[in-house]
């Protein structure tokens, strides 16, 4: 197994699952309350990645990346590097593919807050941030804590965009997923293989924890 | 009713018409001369082609796992021959049929500057080694011809330990072909059969490297064992070396005939 890419992948998760919090949270608290008509449009784009061809995202992200348009030409233009084989354009594409990762279970967390204990704060005459603060994130954390672990494990898991805008640059963009595609075109079964199966232990484990998780915190707030 | 039933009728039996065509799986410095060469073979033979493309290597770890292809054109013979001495292709049927150029592409507004003589190139590839080009677009070396050619190339003029932090891999010559099309890279290795084209000649110009800055790269033919259409695969085997075909073949900048 690859140690760099290894520590490619957990840095590129870690970065895409934080920044996801951070966007999704506010996302999710206007997604879950917000009273307006066309909110269903919303949730849509946020959900498209999750049915969108990851080839369709690396298409679109590679031309927008370029030097072809005024995007790609104002990155070049302020950073001196382009987005396209950077380490950048791999989080700022994986911020893209695991957004409904983060957003949707977040929207489900805040959705299961009783309404009422929400009606009787304001009826106590608290301000709405401190309602959010003080009674929605801390019933509905589970939720908030599966977005950030299930944005983290999506990008591990990610392929398709990384193999079209990455350029499998080692240490750079040449992550574990990528990493196991090129032991198998190698016919380095027995590489791919171990590798394979860390990520397939790995998965499986994040997952008991996150299941495991939330039947624990179902069982304290029904008690 | 009964169109539906036409339908569903179709499209049971599609698997089975479209198992009429002869499968090729072609090395992807092929892609813009086979768009040439397939339309006239299927015209003049009346045979339907239906092409895979993709990088060398990646079709030889598949057939090596029993991908159901007829012929494969490699963009490098070893691939066929270490298929042949794993007794998998058609004994007698490996043949070259035309060599491979190796080109270094550069976007219009570079202001890359290459000593050459009649588009080869004769001075060295120092200039590539400035810092100001920051990308270098080639093929992966582990599973595609190019990239091997392209590594070889930069080790010949002793720049390769320069820009080896600087290389973006593309999965195969098409893929580095479409990282020097998006504008992001500042140079790069592609085959001279797909520098040729309107769509890049239009967007940068290319230098031919010298052969004997890299290792051959011979497209070799071979037909696969498991193939239930010999005949046809012969065929077209015979069509690749006929003068039509090395005459399109040369017009795409492949060296022919091999010598």
């Amino acid at each position: 197994m690859s140690w760099q890419a290894c520590v490619l992948t957990a840095k590129l998760a870690t970065l895409t699952a934080l920044i996801l919090f951070a966007l999704g949270l506010p996302l999710a608290f206007w997604v879950a309350f917000s009273p307006r008509r066309w909110k269903f449009a919303v949730e849509a784009m946020i959900g498209t990645p999750t049915v969108l061809p990851p080839t369709v995202l690396g298409f679109y992200l590679l031309v927008a990346f370029g030097s072809g348009t005024s995007l790609g030409r104002w990155y070049q233009h302020v950073t001196g590097g382009t987005l396209a084989f950077s380490f950048s354009g791999l989080v700022v594409a994986s911020v893209i593919y695991s957004l409904p990762f983060a957003v949707q279970p977040m929207v489900a967390g805040i959705r299961g807050v009783d309404r009422k204990l929400i009606d009787a704060a304001r009826t106590l005459g608290v301000r709405k941030l401190k309602i959010y603060r003080e009674v929605v994130v801390p019933l509905a954390w589970p939720g908030l804590l599966t977005g950030l672990v299930l944005s983290f494990a999506h990008t591990v898991g990610e392929f398709g965009v990384v193999l079209m805008v990455g350029g499998n640059i080692p240490g750079v963009t040449r992550t574990l997923s990528i990493d196991i595609y090129d032991q198998v075109q190698d016919l380095n079964y027995s590489s791919a293989n171990q590798t394979s199966l860390v990520l397939l232990l790995f998965s499986y484990v994040l997952l008991c924890l996150v299941y495991g998780f939330n039947r624990r915190s179902f069982i304290w707030t029904s008690r | 009713m009964s169109v539906l039933r036409l339908l569903t009728l179709l499209l049971l039996l599609s698997p089975f018409l479209l198992g009429q065509d002869l499968r090729v799986a072609a090395a992807a410095d092929l892609t813009p001369a086979l768009q040439k060469l397939s339309p006239r073979f299927e015209k003049e033979t009346g045979i339907h082609l239906s092409i895979a493309l993709g990088s060398s290597g990646n079709f030889f770890a598949e057939i090596q796992n029993g991908a159901p292809f007829d012929v494969f054109l490699s963009a490098d013979k070893s691939y066929p021959e270490k298929l042949q001495q794993a007794g998998l292709t058609e004994p007698g049927t490996l043949a070259t049929y035309a060599r491979g150029r190796l080109v270094l592409w550069i976007p219009l507004n570079s202001t890359l500057r290459f000593t050459t003589k009649q588009g080869v190139l004769t001075g060295g590839l120092k200039p590539l080694a400035s810092s100001a080009i920051k990308k270098i677009a080639i093929a992966n070396p582990a599973h595609a011809p190019y990239g091997r050619a392209a590594v070889a190339a930069l080790q010949h003029y002793g720049i390769y330990d320069q820009v080896k932090p600087r290389l973006v891999l593309g999965e195969n010559i098409s893929q580095t072909a479409q990282f020097a099309e998006s504008g992001d890279v500042g140079a790069a290795f592609l085959a001279m059969a797909i520098a040729v084209t309107p769509e890049m000649k239009q967007r940068g110009s290319f230098v031919v490297l010298p052969q004997e800055s890299y290792p051959p790269l011979d497209q070799a033919a071979v037909i696969l064992r498991s193939s239930n259409r010999k005949d046809q695969a012969r065929r077209f085997l015979e069509f690749l070396r006929g003068t039509e075909a090395q005459s399109i073949l040369s017009d795409f900048g492949f060296e022919v005939p091999v010598t």
